[in-house]
């Protein structure tokens, strides 16, 4: 049975104050140089909730805009604003401010670590269960919060990482170990915001149509955290935690990792794993990452722009069985890196692109769209990265006049045509190929596209076990409608086999006696 | 650049002397080669790495640029490097590349 993408979802959290406390660029700089211009200057250059939502990016990631309209807007989208763009929810959805995303991260909280000052707690305890994707079982689990003085005491004496709103000190993420570097405050912050934000991407996804959450047997995890203690660091399991505050009782799950391939592994395996009949409904998700705000920061605030990077990300994606009307994820011709490839970009693109395309029997330009890396250029270009989705269609297309599929002519059209304008927030494995899938799915259903390509990759050596680099990709295609099976004989097929078996016996009985007579 | 690389060069070039090191590039963009060119030659102008402050003036060089691409065999050049010259702008990272030799290099 084939594999079928049932649902999408996309969220964001605002979190200014996460930048300047748990960004690594930031930490790094108070650590090495605490006086520096760039810290005092960075808080000038936080936008606000409003700016942020109004961002025209971050309207496509939750689905207001679709990146076909995005493109038609000129670069850089700083103070790019379209009336009516400015929702806080979108068909995939929503961006939450930070009030609300820390009341979330406690609501996520299963181990009392997370607490919250009680007037805080007051105060934004109305609007954040106002939001119907907070169920009565989410809401209950809210605590009342405590007093400001407790917040200080586990901030000052007890290691505990500050939660700040408005620069005003909140809440608190304390240890879950005296001693274990891998339970420290730090390590559990990075890992509720990672856990917060894949709860509210799956809580979306459960309100799309056709998705029952008691249908769903098995849940992956593609974020770039580890959890776990001092005697087993990466043990996991980040799936089944946010399955059980999101009340998935049937499931069970694991975390696949990969780097920024991540999502795009997790992807195939889902996948597969519904081809193979072990789960029939399967979901993929991913929470955000606090270590990666405000990586850009130094170049945004030189160049006098905004920090970009304020966003936590996150995504869901329900995979299930053919239903003769969802894109299907095509499972047997997939892209794959391998330690043999190498590490030239043109090598990495043949096996990513034309080795999977050739394998299938089809070209470069068989398929509409390409999603490799979609980070929004607004937050790369300006550090020195360049257009990081362009660079790819380049390198895709320089590839397919390589191999003849493209003329060199048609080298300056092909981002336009078979790729899109990056919008996705650099959180690292967020923007690996998958903030597409929401899209390709809807442009599939309504028969825009036939056929997509989702490319991952991960920068493996940073983890200092190889210099190798890695990437996987996979063919999406729009569903032709569940065919009969082969098999299928008509009765008269089945009467005409019968009569002329009869007959060869009969004739092979005369044959018989005629040589008996002789 | 990224640290720890930062850390390598500074380490080979302990090791070997700066006048026998040669770094060759492969950034796809000007600006980005000639953020890493100026770290081996000026010092990190980020200030974040082991070659903040340290001006190594090493020769450096990115892979498309002629210096480099007259050295290796036209074959394995254009397997190697034949696409991603069709996607880059070599003249301005030749522009870039040349602008920071010229101002920091001290072994050419």
């Amino acid at each position: 049975m084939n594999c079928v993408i049932k649902g999408a979802s996309y969220i964001l959290a605002h979190t200014p104050d996460m930048v300047l406390e748990n960004g690594t660029t930031q930490t790094t700089e108070k650590i090495v140089n605490p006086n520096s211009d760039y810290l005092k200057e960075l808080p000038n250059h936080l936008r606000t909730y409003e700016e942020a939502v109004k961002y025209l990016p971050n309207q496509t990631y939750i689905g207001n805009m679709h990146p076909d309209q995005l493109a038609e807007i000129p670069q850089p989208w700083t103070d790019a604003r379209i009336e009516g763009m400015d929702k806080r929810v979108g068909k995939y959805g929503e961006i939450m401010p930070q009030e609300e995303f820390y009341l979330m991260m406690q609501a996520c909280d299963v181990f009392e670590l997370v607490r919250l000052d009680k007037e805080f707690v007051a105060a934004h305890k109305e609007a954040f269960l106002a939001n119907p994707v907070i169920d009565e079982s989410i809401a209950a689990r809210l605590h009342e919060g405590v007093d400001a003085a407790e917040v200080e005491h586990f901030v000052n004496d007890e290691h505990a990482e500050p939660l700040y709103h408005n620069r005003k000190l909140v809440g608190y993420v304390k240890r879950a170990h005296d001693v274990d570097v891998n339970l420290s405050a730090h390590v559990m912050l990075e890992n509720m915001v990672s856990k917060a934000s894949a709860v509210l991407s799956l809580l979306h996804l459960l309100r799309q149509e056709g998705v029952n959450k008691d249908e769903i047997t098995y849940v992956v995890d593609c974020c770039e955290e580890a959890c776990g203690d001092m005697n087993q660091r990466g043990g996991g399991n980040f799936a089944k935690s946010i399955a059980e505050i999101a009340g998935l009782m049937s499931a069970t799950g694991c975390d696949v990792r990969g780097f920024c391939a991540g999502p795009t592994h997790a992807f195939i395996n889902a996948a597969s794993l519904v081809k193979a009949n072990t789960h029939k409904y399967v979901v993929v998700l991913a929470g955000g990452c606090t270590a990666k705000l405000g990586m850009n920061g130094k170049d945004h605030v030189k160049k006098g722009l905004p920090i970009y990077e304020d966003m936590i990300g996150g995504f869901a994606i329900l995979l299930g069985q053919d239903d003769g009307i969802n894109p299907v994820v095509d499972t047997e011709h997939t892209g794959r890196h391998t330690v043999g490839t190498g590490s030239a970009p043109q090598n990495v693109t043949s096996s990513l692109v034309t080795a999977p395309l050739e394998a299938a029997g089809l070209k470069v330009t068989d398929v509409d769209k390409y999603s490799a890396e979609m980070q929004n250029p607004d937050i790369t270009k300006p550090a020195g990265a360049g257009d990081v989705p362009l660079a790819n269609y380049k390198m895709i297309a320089a590839l397919a006049v390589k191999k003849g599929d493209l003329e060199k002519s048609q080298l300056a059209t092909f981002p336009t045509e078979h790729g899109m304008v990056g919008w996705a927030p650099t959180q690292g494995h967020i923007p690996s190929g998958v903030p597409y899938v929401g899209v390709c799915r809807d442009d599939m259903l309504a028969g825009k596209i036939k056929r997509a390509m989702i490319i991952g990759k991960g920068s493996l050596f940073l983890g200092r076990m190889t210099n190798l680099f890695d990437g996987v990709s996979v063919m999406i295609n729009a569903n032709e409608g569940i065919k009969e099976e082969a098999a299928a004989v008509s009765q008269e097929e089945i009467k005409s086999l019968i009569g002329k078996a009869m007959k060869d016996f009969a004739a092979s009985m005369l044959a018989a006696a005629e040589t008996d007579a002789e | 650049m990224d640290l720890e690389n930062q850390k390598r060069v500074l380490n080979l070039t302990e090791e070997h002397g700066a006048e026998n090191i040669v770094v060759v590039l492969g950034a796809a963009e000007g600006e980005a080669a000639g953020l890493a060119a100026e770290t081996v030659t000026a010092g990190d102008p980020t200030f974040a790495g082991p070659l903040t402050g340290v001006q190594l003036g090493l020769s450096v060089f990115h892979v498309c640029e002629p210096q480099i691409k007259d050295e290796v065999d036209a074959g394995v050049y254009d397997e190697q490097v034949g696409m991603m010259e069709m996607v880059m702008d070599v003249d301005d990272i030749i522009s870039e590349m040349s602008s920071i030799r010229d101002e920091f290099c001290k072994y050419l």
